[in-house]
């Protein structure tokens, strides 16, 4: 025996290191039919990691003060070393997390990859898909720009929409009647820790759900449906290493020439990314004239706006806002389809599929426009489609005309 | 279908929402060339005898400037009016509450102003100032009406007034005519701004030069890295049917 071999025994006998190699990588099998669609889950992965490692070392010269907040940006972008280019992996990394997580949850509602057994995969993933939005949210205060201040003045006084605890519920969120220093803090504590120690926690318990259940593929059949007779391994599965931690870093390297093209040649991304008016320090006593969330949320921005004041209130909006995330959650449970993947249904679930991406994708664009009579027209036109997706769904995937699935995947 | 069909149809407006969000006048192109040192260290010198009176660049610090392939004693020498030492940032003396009485608001650190309002924006702005009577200040913006500051520069410009032109009920401003010469030709004074609002646009983010030239051996390592990974990859799967 080898001294490394001995070494590992000796490991072995106080953790299981060997039987969770085995279990998580070599020895788990995958479907072998993964395509284009399966690289975001990694590389989702790949961009919370890195979220991690830059914001630490925003952190040692960011200072979270209502009064230094904006100069420190500043600081990190001109005086510390690299600080240009930690500061842009980390604010592309923000919305390149989104790119990725949407293209990942557009895989699951293409392959069935939420129904049954992998419902709790489904609702560990809206769990993350909630805390980085909320991560998101919390960050964006942090530059101390007109947006963030605005924004995250839009945002907080949604609560304040909440009938009778409404206006007590907000200044407990801000910790001051408006957004101020004492803000500025605690989203800083709930960015830079809880909010992270909470989206860890899900990604681990979303991974061990998969891994317990396995992967699902783009043909939508269970592979451990035919396992080979002596090994008892899936006849269509391969070990995730080698064959996908090599096929993974492939699509990290193009990812990363991506993400490197935006972060060198346009970190700004056309204001997408960063917002011109971000630039300009808060100030409370000058409301800019037209505030747009960050892209990524203006698909739910837009929901609110398209519900009408009840009442006086704009609570009806808020909870249609709620509402349009929540139904995610039933999703596994909505679909009454007989076969999981789009190979395979009918003509109802893709063009209801198809729908739902335009009525997704114009909500987001509707979102970053001001409020008109006629965008607020096309975004409830928008949010109807959003909602009958969900609330159909139970009808339209039990009528629709399936074709066979396979016994085997297909290439 | 009939659905699909109403519901592309409507789709096909869409882009017209984005048109109705644009406003205010057009704006000309600013000449930004940040490869043309000359030009940065032109605009660095009209920036600190003109703009750095009233406006700080807090974030900016001037030993910066050797960046543009200036020398320290170089700057000493020509750029510093209000600071001992070339590690300082760029500050004023004129506080803000005097500013804003003076003023009717504190003049905006310039630090990041390219990254706020664009240096197209910046380049009509600079050269959008008007005779106006009836303001304080005896000067207007077509760009930005009412706008608090002189029109500083007036002496290089000369004094330009507005021709007036009708909009339904409302006079508005059509272009500006050269009422009484300055000190250079309106080509002359277009070039001079165009090289201020450049050396904005850098100081913007003095790291983007550095930047933009890192970024191609990254993107070119990472090309070379994906064949070797492509290959890495066909190798280990060649066995999997």
């Amino acid at each position: 025996m080898s001294a490394l071999q001995k070494m590992m025994g000796w490991i072995d006998d106080r953790f299981p290191l060997t039987a969770t190699y085995k279990a998580h990588l070599s020895e788990y099998y995958a479907p072998k039919n993964f395509n284009f669609w399966y690289f975001f889950g990694s590389l989702a992965l790949l961009v919370l990691v890195m979220q991690i490692v830059t914001g630490i070392f925003l952190t040692m010269n960011y200072k979270p003060d209502s009064e230094l907040a904006f100069a420190s940006v500043e600081y990190i972008m001109r005086d510390v070393d690299w600080g240009w280019l930690i500061r842009y992996m980390h604010s592309t990394g923000a919305s390149m997390f989104f790119v990725v997580v949407y293209l990942h949850m557009f895989r699951g509602l293409m392959y069935g990859s939420y129904r049954k057994p992998r419902e709790l995969i489904w609702i560990f993933g809206v769990l993350i898909y909630l805390a980085l939005m909320a991560e998101a949210f919390l960050g964006y205060l942090l530059p101390w720009g007109q947006m963030s201040f605005w924004g995250a003045q839009v945002i907080v006084n949604l609560f304040a929409a909440v009938p009778f605890i409404g206006d007590d519920l907000s200044i407990w969120i801000r910790g001051d009647y408006v957004i101020s220093d004492a803000t500025l803090n605690r989203f800083f504590a709930f960015h830079v820790i809880a909010l992270p120690l909470v989206l860890i926690a899900l990604v681990a318990v979303h991974l061990v759900a998969l891994h317990e259940v396995g992967s699902n593929n783009p043909d939508g059949i269970e592979i451990k449906k035919k396992k080979d007779p002596v090994t008892h391994i899936p006849l269509d599965g391969i070990p995730f290493h080698p064959y996908y931690t090599v096929k993974d870093i492939v699509g990290v390297i193009v990812f990363l020439m991506v993400f490197s093209a935006i972060v060198f040649f346009g970190p700004e991304m056309g204001g997408y990314f960063l917002e011109a008016n971000n630039f300009i320090p808060a100030d409370p006593l000058k409301t800019p004239p037209h505030i747009a969330p960050l892209w990524y949320f203006t698909p739910f921005y837009a929901i609110l706006r398209a519900v009408p004041p009840m009442f006086g209130s704009q609570f009806p909006g808020v909870v249609a806002m709620g509402m349009s995330i929540v139904l995610m959650f039933f999703l596994p449970w909505l679909d009454r389809g007989k076969v999981k993947s789009i190979r395979y249904r009918g003509p109802i679930y893709k063009i209801m599929l198809a729908l739902f991406i335009v009525s997704f994708v114009g909500l987001g664009y509707l979102g970053l426009l001001p409020s008109t009579p006629v965008a607020t027209m096309f975004a409830q036109g928008f949010s109807v489609i959003y909602f009958l997706f969900f609330l159909l769904m139970p009808w339209y995937t039990s009528i629709d005309k399936t074709k066979p699935e396979p016994e085997r995947v297909t290439g | 279908m009939k659905r699909l069909k109403n519901f592309l149809f409507l789709l096909a407006a869409v882009p017209v929402l984005a048109l109705a969000a644009e406003a205010g006048p057009p704006l000309d192109k600013a000449p930004v060339n940040l490869a043309d040192q000359e030009s940065l260290q032109r605009g660095a010198r009209i920036f600190v005898n003109y703009c750095l009176n009233c406006h700080s660049a807090a974030s900016m610090r001037y030993s910066r400037m050797e960046d543009l392939g200036l020398t320290e004693e170089q700057i000493k020498e020509n750029l510093m009016f209000a600071a001992d030492k070339p590690g300082e940032t760029m500050t004023v003396g004129m506080g803000k509450k005097d500013a804003k009485a003076w003023l009717g608001a504190a003049p905006p650190d310039l630090s990041v102003v390219a990254r706020s309002r664009s240096p197209d924006w910046l380049y009509t702005y600079l050269r959008s100032f008007y005779r106006d009577d009836s303001r304080p200040t005896g000067w207007n913006n077509v760009v930005f009406d009412k706008v608090g500051m002189p029109h500083v520069l007036w002496s290089l410009q000369g004094e330009m007034v507005p021709v007036m032109k009708k909009e339904g009920e409302h006079e508005v401003v059509d272009h500006l005519e050269l009422a009484k010469p300055g000190s250079v030709t309106l080509a002359e004074y277009d070039a001079m701004v165009g090289d201020l609002v450049n050396y904005l646009t850098w100081m913007g983010e003095p790291a983007q030069l550095e930047r933009k030239k890192l970024g191609l051996f990254v993107l070119a390592f990472l090309a070379f890295f994906f064949v070797v990974a492509y290959y890495l990859k066909k190798e280990f799967w060649k066995d999997i049917h």
